[in-house]
């Protein structure tokens, strides 16, 4: 999907160049790029492609909205572990307008962001934080005046591609929760006709957000998406898979509660509710601040953060979720065994009754109750002048 | 010993009208039948272990033991034998006899929805005791194996695509397309395991209407399925449109095969 055509290369420092001149070595900057590299699940071979691309390539002109959102993705981003992580975008890319980070206010950061989207039409990433509420005409939402449905949407027409960060933006997150009375809506649902990169989690991994923002620039280029819009470099496996205490799920040791004996020997934690078998994320592969840990590691179930609707799958510390419409706490084990008690209650009922109603039918001897049959035909005539 | 003498003979009403054989259930209807009961009961098992570990407690290595990851694997071994099985079954509705014709198991004809009525007002409610002259299933049954077909079309679908992402095999690459219908794996699996309770409370009520029906029309309904026999009133052979559906050109095979002794 090449639908990211570089920009004319007219003028300007391209981002090495901008790099060495902040003192950047070349040993650093080619660090840099083969870490980038093997985040982006390239060959060997790749890290060339990459050194070369923002050899050559100028800085990229972002404009990055917030919306229904808590800024974690933002903290995610720039406490990302390589320095060069935050410069990627606070400086080599152009961020044209971000309320977070930006000196601009009122009028100057508008103009800032109308120039942008002018001056640079069809060159500029649109990358949005947060989601967009749809209820009450988008009131819940508004920033100078517009509501945030009418900025995305005009931001979005100019965009080369939208990049969605976070579970707010690619799902919705907690406001997107029943009974989600803003009617938080996420991205892909209020933009059409534009390439959409769900960079999933809450927040998404800082070195994942950096690895995407590396791989629009080297290779101008979407990555390839899973089903649900997120890169398969980063969302192709499940947290489970890359779990370091998966051993201990294949040989059916868990943690039974918190405080017990297998809590402390590092068994699994499937049955205190991880959602690792379900998640699909980098977790346990590039795990957080600086690779220090990540949550299944420190003793927590993974609350599975990058998967849509995951604040209405809880409760968290309970492998089976409530099931919708019947409560808080049922669980489909609780409505099966109902039902299934009603069913067997229904059978024994049923079977007094028939041998109530039908004694008479019921014979000792072959052939009893055939004997008593009228033949069919004669029951109903008119069966067959019907056919 | 010929079908038609046994009974009579045994008939304090001797001049009762006797029983007829009918060869229903063919081989592999039969085979079809046992080997889905048989998966369908170790899918039960190893998936309520899948969701419900027990608690073992252990200091052992976790590399001595593997028990939870064998138990998957038969899940999903068996989830394969289960899908092919399937697909038999549907195959053999288009080249079976009139009884497994696929045509019975869809509501398309006026006098199947008759029969339903008939069944509700016979079996269930029991405010009649006119008998149901159906060989095959009634058409109530065959309404409720169809339903019970999507359910297991279903579990297939929900289940190969969870499986989709720990195997390299193609064929559950085929079911991917359903992981963001529900929005995730976790909504997958949420419905394939509340899906398994329609299993258990299907084969709560099945079980028990064979016996019903065994118990209270005597025509062989539960050695059916291991023979292939049921025994019928001879009226019932005469095809008046609520007998069978005698959708198929073939003519109902009541003793064309002899018996086997």
């Amino acid at each position: 999907m090449n639908l990211l055509e570089s920009p004319p290369q007219t003028g300007g420092p391209t981002i090495w160049e901008e790099m060495r001149a902040r003192g950047v070595s070349r040993r650093d900057f080619i660090k840099f790029c083969t870490w980038m590299s093997a985040y982006l699940g390239l060959e060997a071979s790749g890290v060339a492609d990459v050194v070369k691309a923002l050899e050559k390539k100028r800085r990229l002109p972002v404009v990055w909205l917030h919306f229904q959102e808590c800024t974690c993705c933002s903290e995610s981003f720039i406490r990302s572990s390589h320095p060069i992580v935050a410069d990627i975008l606070l400086d080599k890319v152009s961020l044209d307008y971000t309320e977070t980070l930006q000196a601009a206010a009122g009028f100057q950061a508008e103009e800032c962001l109308h120039r942008t989207m002018k001056e640079r039409r069809g060159e500029y990433l649109l990358m949005v934080e947060g989601s967009v509420p749809m209820a009450d005409e988008g009131i819940y939402c508004v920033i100078g005046g517009r509501t945030a449905l009418d900025i995305v949407q005009e931001a979005a027409d100019g965009a080369k591609a939208v990049v969605a960060w976070g579970n707010c933006a690619c799902a919705g997150c907690v406001q997107a929760a029943k009974p989600n009375p803003t009617r938080a809506t996420p991205i892909h649902k209020v933009i059409t006709g534009k390439p959409i990169i769900n960079v999933q989690g809450c927040p998404p991994i800082g070195e994942v957000m950096a690895g995407v923002v590396v791989h629009l620039l080297a290779f101008d280029r979407i990555p390839q998406l899973d089903a649900l819009g997120r890169p398969k470099a980063f969302y192709s496996r499940r947290v489970h898979d890359t779990c370091y205490r998966r051993p201990y799920y294949d040989a059916g040791l868990f943690v039974e509660s918190f405080d017990d004996e297998n809590a402390r020997r590092g068994f699994c934690l499937y049955k205190m509710g991880c959602r690792g078998p379900t998640t699909y994320n980098s977790c346990g592969v590039m795990r957080w601040n600086n690779g220090v840990s990540y949550p299944i590691q420190s003793g927590h179930g993974c609350i599975g953060c990058s998967e849509a609707g995951f604040w209405d799958n809880g409760p968290f510390y309970q492998r089976l979720a409530s099931f919708p419409g019947f409560g808080i706490e049922t669980t489909a084990d609780q409505i099966g065994l109902a039902v299934g008690a009603a069913t067997i209650a229904g059978a024994a009922a049923h079977a007094v009754l028939t041998n109530v109603r039908k004694q008479h039918e019921i014979g000792e001897h072959p052939g009893e109750s055939a004997s008593l049959a009228p033949p069919p035909a004669v029951a109903e005539p008119d069966d067959q002048a019907k056919e | 010993m010929t079908p038609e003498a046994s009974p009579a003979a045994l008939s304090p009403a001797a001049a009762a009208p006797v029983f007829k054989r009918v060869y229903v259930w063919e081989l592999p209807v039969r085979l079809y039948h046992w080997l889905n009961a048989l998966c369908v009961l170790v899918l039960i098992v190893t998936g309520l272990l899948i969701a419900h570990p027990p608690a073992i407690t252990s200091a052992s290595e976790a590399s001595f033991s593997y028990w939870f990851g064998v138990n998957r694997f038969i899940h999903f071994a068996t989830a394969y034998v289960f899908v092919f099985n399937f697909a038999f079954r549907i195959y053999w509705g288009f080249v079976g006899n009139q009884f497994s014709d696929w045509r019975n198991f869809l509501p398309l004809r006026r006098a199947q929805f008759r029969q339903v009525r008939a069944v509700l007002r016979v079996d269930v409610l029991q405010t009649t005791n006119k008998p149901i002259d159906a060989v095959g299933h009634n058409a109530l049954a065959y309404f409720t194996y169809f339903a019970m077909f999507l359910v297991f079309l279903f579990q297939v679908v929900s289940g190969f695509a969870m499986y989709a992402s720990m195997s390299q095999a193609w064929f559950p690459q085929l079911f991917r397309w359903a992981v963001p219908l529900f929005g995730g794996d976790y909504g997958l699996r949420q419905w394939h395991y509340m899906a398994m309770w329609f299993f258990i409370v299907f084969t709560i009520v099945h079980v028990y209407l064979v016996f019903y029906h065994d118990y209270v029309e005597g025509h062989g309904v539960m050695s059916s399925m291991v023979g292939g026999w049921k025994f019928v009133h001879p009226g019932t052979l005469k095809g008046n449109g609520r007998s069978w559906f005698p959708l198929s050109p073939k003519p109902p095979r009541n003793d064309v095969k002899p018996p086997p002794r």
